[in-house]
């Protein structure tokens, strides 16, 4: 009974908070509603027994996707009444296309089938079993490779946010290729014609 | 009784709502990019019950390679659009012909 108070609770939060990220007026709002979506998954994630998922999203998501995310949109000076002017017109498509496709998904997935997949396993260990462990003991040893990749992308995700966003000048000193390649003999040696001169001594 | 079926669904209409929103704010990249992270959320609810209710723990794993890859992906997203802002000084789609497309 607990358990689906607090399912509903959340559930019923984050599909309130989802409506509200696509429909507000102001993005910063959008992206705050958005911040509260990523908090009730986080609790329908605890509910699933999956405390260090919960609050990695709190930490990563929260703490910096939606901080950048906000950054951004108090940077840019959005001219918010362009941007907004199709939204009336769109939104009976938008609407019918999800309310379709949601009918059909709930159809699938709401079906006999589905029911049948009883909580097993993860759910009847005792007080005792700590999910984290379990995960990173899982992520060290068959998902070794694929961890290393994951941290390769993240420094990649960084070297090209940085040179992306990069506005200074470069200041360091660097050869010109093409220009050292492309130089002729004259435009160094210089031959002069002299006369010889006695050392006075 | 919680069944998988309504960690399923709601995971399901929260992806339909963010289709939702793709077509509604086609114009604002901003919100574009929201509304793919409400996509990803909605697909590790989804991973997250499964591995719940499997007993099983690999789906969890399968999230966090997830959300590190948004993760990445949303920082070079924000950083292509600032660019983007600063170039253009503006953020409309319909704005960004410059390629015909």
């Amino acid at each position: 009974m607990f358990e689906q108070i607090i399912f509903y609770s959340f559930g019923t939060m984050l599909l309130l908070s989802a409506l509200m990220v696509i429909s507000v007026r102001n993005p910063v709002y959008a992206a705050l509603f958005l911040v509260l979506a990523f908090f009730s998954t986080s609790a329908i994630w605890l509910l699933l027994r999956a405390e260090f998922l919960a609050i990695v999203l709190v930490l990563v998501y929260v703490g910096a996707v939606m901080v950048l995310f906000l950054f951004v949109v108090m940077m840019l000076d959005i001219n918010l009444a362009r941007l907004r002017a199709g939204f009336m017109r769109y939104l009976p498509a938008g609407a019918l296309v999800a309310l379709v496709l949601a009918a059909s998904m709930v159809l699938v997935v709401g079906g006999e089938g589905f029911n049948e997949i009883r909580e097993s396993g993860l759910a009847e260990r005792g007080p005792a079993y700590s999910n984290t462990a379990e995960l990173g003991e899982a992520l060290f040893t068959a998902y070794l490779y694929p961890l290393e990749i994951a941290g390769a992308i993240l420094l990649v995700a960084i070297i090209a946010a940085i040179a992306l966003t990069q506005r200074a000048k470069r200041e360091t000193k660097a050869q010109n290729p093409d220009a050292q390649v492309a130089v002729r003999r004259q435009d160094r040696v210089r031959l002069v014609k002299m006369s010889s001169e006695r050392d006075s001594e | 009784m919680l069944t998988l079926s309504h960690f399923l669904i709601l995971a399901a209409v929260l992806f339909c709502i963010s289709i939702a929103g793709i077509f509604i704010n086609r114009k604002n990249v901003l919100l574009l990019l929201m509304c793919i992270e409400l996509m990803l959320l909605a697909v590790n609810i989804n991973f997250v019950a499964f591995s719940h209710f499997l007993g099983d723990i690999h789906g969890q794993v399968f999230v966090f390679f997830i959300l590190t890859v948004a993760a990445a992906e949303s920082a070079i997203g924000l950083a292509i659009l600032v660019v983007l802002f600063r170039n253009r000084d503006t953020i409309n789609v319909e704005d960004l012909d410059s390629m015909k497309g």
